[in-house]
């Protein structure tokens, strides 16, 4: 891989600072897990997402003792926190995916300082996605009744249901994400085994590296493998969000029977997971000092890669309307009138505030590169996002075919220990990562400096 | 840089994947047989101690009194209904009126108290099941309940599993014998059940009910 040169116009930096060699990228990065001194922040911000934590041990206790009625949902919404919140971390997921797969296929170089953490993301947020399903069972020691398996029932499950669906989706999912990963790492593992001072240290990461040895051959079927890889990964991208769409799509409810969820869930997944991104590692980088690897440009990217997804969304948005009104239907008609100006219109509004007004700041380029209002924006498109899917689900539900069995959704403080309770999860889990694996592929790196291109001989 | 790990760790590192596999599916198939499907699980051939022992080998098999003649319900509801004391009473006012074994079954009949006796065939209660249907649709006793006029203390003869249950909704023509013959033990059809089934099938109007709300209402 060349390293990149940038043409004069684009004013927003390399994908690596001037300056760093071979050996300072290694340093640098490696630094961060085997030198850098365990400081009183992150002591806290762990402590901190470990105590929410245990929010989620509190409720989901709770759900299993009294099972799912200590929650929000009734009839007729039977769908509550549980799904919202799953579609919201499955999305989230998605970034990752993509920066991982599809833009290593496309060349894109300045993936290579982000990769790492967008896919440990990735992973941390299908884990929290995962625990929503399995409780919403009501009885999750038995949510292995969702696998195909021989059993004594001599049942399979209902394989005409999307429900079904998602779970092979999400496993499948969550299986090569985390293979994707680990593969990824074993390189960068290597390379803290040979860097750790003491003998313990280097013994773990040693195990973990898997015998790696940096020979050529090992290179030849890294490289291999990273590629098949992004092939099986990148029909994930589109694949998995399709799939939790077609939960809603494939059913008969007014306001999800459309044709459009499929990509308009998956931009939406997109457009989530890199505000997602954004959020996390603009603390990172200014933290751990990184600004030199995670450059402007980085920011400005990913900026970039936001605002187009928030404009699909945006063309999502209309269309639904569109369709309410062009369906003639009543129901469907009904649907998006009482969206807009039913009991939660205050939700859909602000649901267009988060996610098609905020974003348009993102036009700016001032604003692409400065990380503190980047920040607040991706924080803004993450609520948005979240809103979304609460509008989604809820507004649908609440008014249902028959006057008569009309009712309003609520979350209970229950629903929102879950929710929180997963939020400290993944806050913890990204913590416990970026002290104890290398957050950014270091090997990568190396490969957009210029000392990494070797002059063939001219063969004569 | 020293050595980290000697070569034998190849070694352990290859062969660990073998044994996990090995392991793990192993321990799944041993949790699926042992917890699931054992019959140490459904308890399927346990016989139960019973307050009294009663035999239906002596009662069935030597006596040659017909199941209808206590199960009195099975025709006509859900249960077919353990006798009550003055069954008993029928013929032990009569008959071993001083036998040690069966006073329980006096005192039962002073006392106006029922006997204990053990479930044997206990389905969950999240299961409907009716008798007199299967008996109409010629569902012979002995295919579910086994040759009872052998069984010296009652055992559970099938698994009942939901399986197994299936494996008759879904085939009825394999089991389904002439109305008839319905409390007969030892039955053997008189034609060919492949020719005979499907017969019946048709006479008795079977369906093959398999739908989730035909047992869990």
């Amino acid at each position: 891989m060349q390293p990149v040169e940038l043409p004069d116009k684009i004013h927003v930096g390399p994908v690596i600072d001037q300056g760093h060699s071979l050996a300072s990228v290694s340093d640098k990065v490696a630094g961060i897990v085997l030198k850098r001194k365990v400081t009183l922040g992150w002591v806290f911000g762990l402590l901190l997402s470990f105590a929410i934590l245990q929010n989620l041990m509190a409720g989901a206790t709770w759900l299993i003792i009294k099972g799912v009625g200590v929650w929000g949902i009734n009839i007729p919404v039977g769908w509550g926190f549980a799904i919202i919140n799953f579609v919201w971390w499955i999305g989230i997921g998605h970034a990752g995916t993509l920066i991982s797969a599809i833009l290593l296929l496309l060349n894109q170089s300045w993936r290579n300082a982000i990769n790492r953490f967008a896919e440990a993301m990735t992973l941390f947020a299908v884990m929290c996605a995962g625990m929503f399903p399995v409780l919403h069972t009501g009885r999750p020691w038995l949510a292995y009744w969702l696998l195909p398996y021989p059993n004594t029932m001599a049942l399979w499950p209902q394989f005409r249901s999307p429900l079904l669906w998602d779970v092979f989706a999400v496993t499948t999912y969550l299986t090569i994400s985390a293979v994707f990963w680990y593969v990824g790492l074993i390189p960068d593992l290597a390379t803290l085994r040979d860097t750790a001072k003491t003998p313990g240290l280097r013994r773990t990461y040693g195990l973990l590296a898997m015998g790696w040895r940096n020979s050529a051959r090992h290179w030849q079927r890294y490289e291999k493998a990273s590629l098949l890889l992004a092939g099986l990964a990148t029909p994930l991208v589109v694949s998995v969000h399709t799939v939790v769409s077609f939960d809603f799509a494939v059913s008969i409810i007014p306001g999800w029977h459309t044709t459009i969820f499929p990509p308009y869930f998956v931009a939406g997944a997109i457009y989530s997971g890199f505000a997602m991104v954004l959020t996390l590692m603009i603390p990172v980088r200014r933290f751990y000092g990184l600004d030199d690897i995670i450059t402007l440009r980085h920011l400005n990217n990913m900026a970039k890669v936001t605002l187009a997804t928030a404009l699909i969304v945006a063309y999502g948005y209309t269309m639904e309307a569109f369709f309410g009104y062009f369906s003639a239907d009543t129901y469907e008609k009904f649907m998006i009138w009482n969206r807009m100006t039913g009991p939660y219109a205050v939700f859909y509004w602000c649901l267009i505030l988060c996610n098609i007004i905020t974003p348009q700041f993102l036009w700016s380029k001032k604003i692409r590169t400065s990380p503190g209002i980047l920040w607040i924006i991706s924080i803004i498109v993450n609520i948005g996002m979240w809103l979304e899917r609460f509008v989604i689900v809820v507004t649908s539900l609440h008014r249902d075919f028959l006057p008569s069995s009309w009712g309003m959704y609520w979350p209970t403080v229950w629903d929102w220990a879950v929710y929180t309770g997963t939020l400290g999860m993944f806050m913890t889990l990204i913590f416990l990562f970026v002290r104890v694996l290398p957050m950014i592929t270091i090997f990568e790196l190396r490969m957009l400096l210029p000392d990494a291109t070797v002059k063939e001989p001219v063969a004569q | 840089m020293p050595q980290l790990f000697k070569s034998s760790a190849n070694s352990f590192a290859r062969s660990s994947i073998v044994v996990a596999v090995l392991v793990l599916g192993g321990l799944g198939g041993a949790l699926f047989e042992l917890i699931a499907d054992s019959s140490y699980a459904t308890r399927q051939g346990d016989a139960r101690e019973q307050p009294i022992p009663f035999s239906h080998a002596h009662h069935v098999g030597s006596m040659g009194i017909e199941c209808r003649y206590c199960h009195t319900g099975v025709e006509n509801g859900p249960h077919a209904m353990v006798p009550p004391t003055k069954t008993c009473i029928n013929c032990h006012s009569q008959i071993w009126i001083n036998s040690s074994t069966l006073e329980p079954v006096r005192e039962s009949y002073r006392t106006n108290e029922s006997i204990k006796w053990t479930k044997v065939h206990d389905l969950p209660d999240f299961v409907y099941f009716n008798h007199s249907i299967h008996v109409k649709k010629g569902v012979g006793c002995e295919t579910c309940h086994g040759r009872v006029d052998r069984m010296p203390l009652m055992y559970q003869n099938a698994s009942l599993e939901m399986r197994w249950c299936l494996e008759c909704h879904r085939n009825p023509e394999k089991f389904v014998r002439p109305r008839q013959f319905v409390t007969k033990m030892g039955y053997e059809p008189a034609e060919p059940q492949e020719t005979l089934g499907p017969k019946l099938v048709r006479e008795y109007n079977i369906q093959k009910l398999e739908t989730c709300w035909t047992c869990h209402r």
